[in-house]
């Protein structure tokens, strides 16, 4: 156990220090840029989850967001561009007891990295996902990504995105994640008890985070600097929990539909894994560990924990 | 530091196998137990065994992933997560994981690849041999870096030389690609898999640190090699493929770089020595050296016992390890002989490696193949008889 969890921290510090590397601040992010703000959020959603923090593991990919990974004081991972949620799949199917994070951003979890996403959705791998989408790859200069609302600038669409955007909630939705959420920048207590639940939750929990890219998006945009990404994301957010995913897509400056969407049950990969091996080959199979508090089955049952 | 084999994971005895099923059973006697993979011919009996066996033996993780980019990062993270890990392949999907041999290399996660060579390039001959991957193995990644590769030419061998392949990794910390070809990888022949207890395994060379003293990337020995850990034991450590410090940081400067790279190449390079394997056979007396490895090493065999017939000094250098290079033996070599005889299936590439170390002390002659199919050894043959004169 580290000397961070449940410590109560002096009031003469920032409460968010103890779980931040301190020696690696300040941050690559611009100023106003909004992923310091989701880890901030993510910060809180660790001091309220009640886990055991030397078990908890974050795991990014490559792009500004990529480098959350590199600020927070757990077992942290950068991986490679696309690349966090397979890296996260053997991570947590090595080692079951951790509670694995893929913090990235929405080029690296959805275009590159989309194939991963949907099926590791599909296969309901215990992960969280938080996917800061910006609407752009903050960190190669801000190009068009697949959640780039058309008509806007990017760098290489400089007279206008046209591609049809994901629309991300939909698209975990429709995959089979257990937990679907979104907010932006604006929503941190929001955010914060997003993170929590998903913490709190068994199988692939995913959020998405709209947050602002002053440097890039929004000055190529015309948009303004952090302070007017706020007042757009106040202005036009309507929070409508438990909408329907196919309603939730995000028009260029349009309206942005926030909440809890999905929130479900269904067996994870180690419990199916567990379920169909014993199945079918009752006392010649080992049962792996699911990281889950040990469940004593009645003689004869066959309904534990699944 | 090492122990025996957990005998949970050994098929001691005699079986009749090909070299995929016993490359599968080297990797589960070396104690992996987390394998990712994607269907590839002619590599695919290797996970299918290894998707029967793990739920048998226990502990051990299969899973099939959407592809070979995220199989060969699954089992990184499975690395840290305490697993001793495996994927396998053939070319088309070893060249969608270069990306992540380089990320294995630069934060020194030990983990076995293997590649059953089929004809290239792109989809090629997907059910015949090849043996075109061996400079992709060495420098398929961008960057600089070292592996280790290994080249079965039995079924026998396949089985020791994957067990090697997971003691290796553990003990330089570097991706070991075991670089198998389709005809090593079907033949079936006798393969014995020794006891537990003879078997050899190295352990992961976890720190004694306790959390707050270790640095996942300090070297505290002449080995090169930094101590491990894995998550979850309270270390918090960072690992990034950014070029990094002791603490693991991104360290975006040349001195960094300079550092950290030096000993990448240093800690394999240093130690080639002790990681360099050959066989070698009739080479006392030879006039001509033939270097081969694989399946060809056995084809090859055959033109030099024809060859010694009709009185020509002729013996074989058979790489068992090709990468590190045994860059000492064969200048040797080449200080004494008329000529060396290089039979691959490729058009040139261990070829290369030979006219490179002999430097113009000797002729180097290819007997180059586009693969499909092995050799035919009257051409190994023929080489021989013209380097001798
Ligand atoms: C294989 C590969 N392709 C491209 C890149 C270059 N690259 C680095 S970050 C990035 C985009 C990141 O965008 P996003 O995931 O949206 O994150 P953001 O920077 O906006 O937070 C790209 C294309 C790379 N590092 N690796
Ligand atoms: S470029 Fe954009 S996303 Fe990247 S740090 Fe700056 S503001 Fe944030």
């Amino acid at each position: 156990m580290s000397d961070v969890q449940g410590s109560k921290p002096s009031s003469a510090t920032n409460p968010v220090d103890p779980f931040l590397r301190i020696d690696r601040m300040p941050s690559i992010w611009c100023p106003g840029c909004g992923i310091g703000t989701t880890v901030n959020c993510f910060t809180r959603a660790l001091i309220e989850c009640g886990l055991d923090l030397d078990k908890v593991a974050i795991v990014s990919g490559i792009g500004c967001t990529g480098r959350v990974a590199g600020y927070l004081n757990l077992d942290s991972f950068h991986t490679t561009h696309g690349r966090p949620i397979p890296f996260a799949t053997g991570l947590k199917l090595a080692n079951p007891e951790l509670k694995v994070v893929v913090y990235s951003g929405d080029g690296d979890l959805t275009a590159i990295g989309g194939n991963h996403l949907i099926h590791a959705a599909r296969r309901n791998v215990d992960l969280v996902v938080v996917c800061v989408n910006n609407h752009t790859y903050g960190m190669t200069g801000g190009q068009v990504t697949p959640t780039t609302p058309p008509p806007a600038i990017a760098s290489t669409t400089p007279y206008g995105a046209f591609e049809e955007p994901f629309s991300l909630p939909l698209l975990a939705d429709s995959c089979g994640a257990v937990y679907v959420a979104r907010w932006t920048t604006y929503h941190v207590r929001q955010i914060a008890k997003a993170m929590r639940e998903a913490l709190q939750k068994r199988g692939l929990s995913f959020i998405e985070i709209i947050s602002p890219c002053p440097t890039l998006y929004a000055r190529r945009n015309r948009l303004g600097d952090g302070l007017a990404a706020m007042k757009y994301y106040k202005q036009a957010s309507v929070i409508q929990n438990g909408a329907d995913t196919r309603q939730v897509g995000i028009g260029y400056q349009d309206k942005i539909i926030c909440g809890k969407f999905v929130d479900r049950e269904r067996e994870t990969w180690l419990e199916s894994y567990n379920k169909r091996h014993v199945a079918a080959l009752g006392s010649k199979f080992r049962p792996y560990p699911t990281g889950l508090p040990e469940v004593s089955e009645p003689a004869g049952g066959n309904h534990g924990h699944d | 530091m090492s122990t025996t084999a957990d005998p949970a994971g050994v098929l001691t005895g005699s079986h009749y196998i090909d070299g995929d099923h016993a490359c599968a059973e080297g990797a589960l006697a070396a104690g992996c137990r987390f394998v990712a993979g994607y269907p590839i011919t002619p590599s695919t009996e290797v996970v299918e065994r290894i998707a029967g066996r793990f739920p048998r033996v226990g502990d051990g993780i299969f899973i099939q992933m959407e592809d070979e980019i995220a199989s060969s990062i699954a089992i990184q993270g499975a690395m840290w997560g305490g697993k001793k890990v495996m994927t396998v392949s053939s070319g088309p999907g070893f060249s969608l994981m270069m990306e992540h041999i380089g990320l294995a290399a630069m934060t020194e996660v030990p983990c076995v690849f293997v590649d059953v060579q089929r004809g290239g390039p792109s989809t090629g001959l997907p059910t015949r041999p090849g043996q075109a991957d061996m400079m992709q193995a060495r420098w398929g990644s961008h960057g600089d870096y070292e592996i280790i590769a290994m080249c079965p030419n039995s079924p026998q061998e396949a089985f020791h030389l994957t067990f090697d392949a997971f003691n290796l990794a553990e003990r330089y910390r570097v991706p070991v690609l075991v670089m198998l070809d389709e005809c090593v990888g079907h033949m079936i022949e006798k393969v014995v898999i020794p006891r537990a207890d003879e078997l050899e395994v190295v352990e992961r060379k976890w720190t004694r640190k306790k959390p707050g003293e270790y640095l996942p990337y300090e070297v505290t020995d002449g080995s090169m090699v930094p101590d491990a850990c894995k998550a979850g034991d309270g270390y918090r450590i960072h690992t990034t493929g950014l070029t990094h410090d002791e603490r693991g940081y991104p360290t975006m400067n040349w001195r960094a770089q300079e550092k950290l790279i030096r000993r990448l190449v240093d800690k394999i390079r240093g130690q080639a020595g002790e990681i360099v394997r050959y066989e070698e056979n009739d080479v006392d007396d030879a006039d001509v050296v033939v270097v081969a490895y694989g399946i060809t090493s056995r084809v090859a065999k055959r033109s030099i016992e024809s060859a010694r017939k009709r009185g020509i000094k002729v013996g074989m250098h058979r790489l068992v390890v090709a990468w590190p290079f045994p860059e000492q033996r064969i200048a040797e070599l080449s200080r004494r002989v008329k000529g060396l005889v290089v039979a691959e299936m490729n058009y040139g590439q261990m070829s290369l490696e030979v006219e490179r170390v002999a430097a113009g002390r000797c002729p180097t002659r290819l007997v180059g193949h586009g693969g499909g199919m092995v050799h035919d050894p009257e051409d190994i043959e023929r080489a021989i008889v013209e380097v001798a004169q």
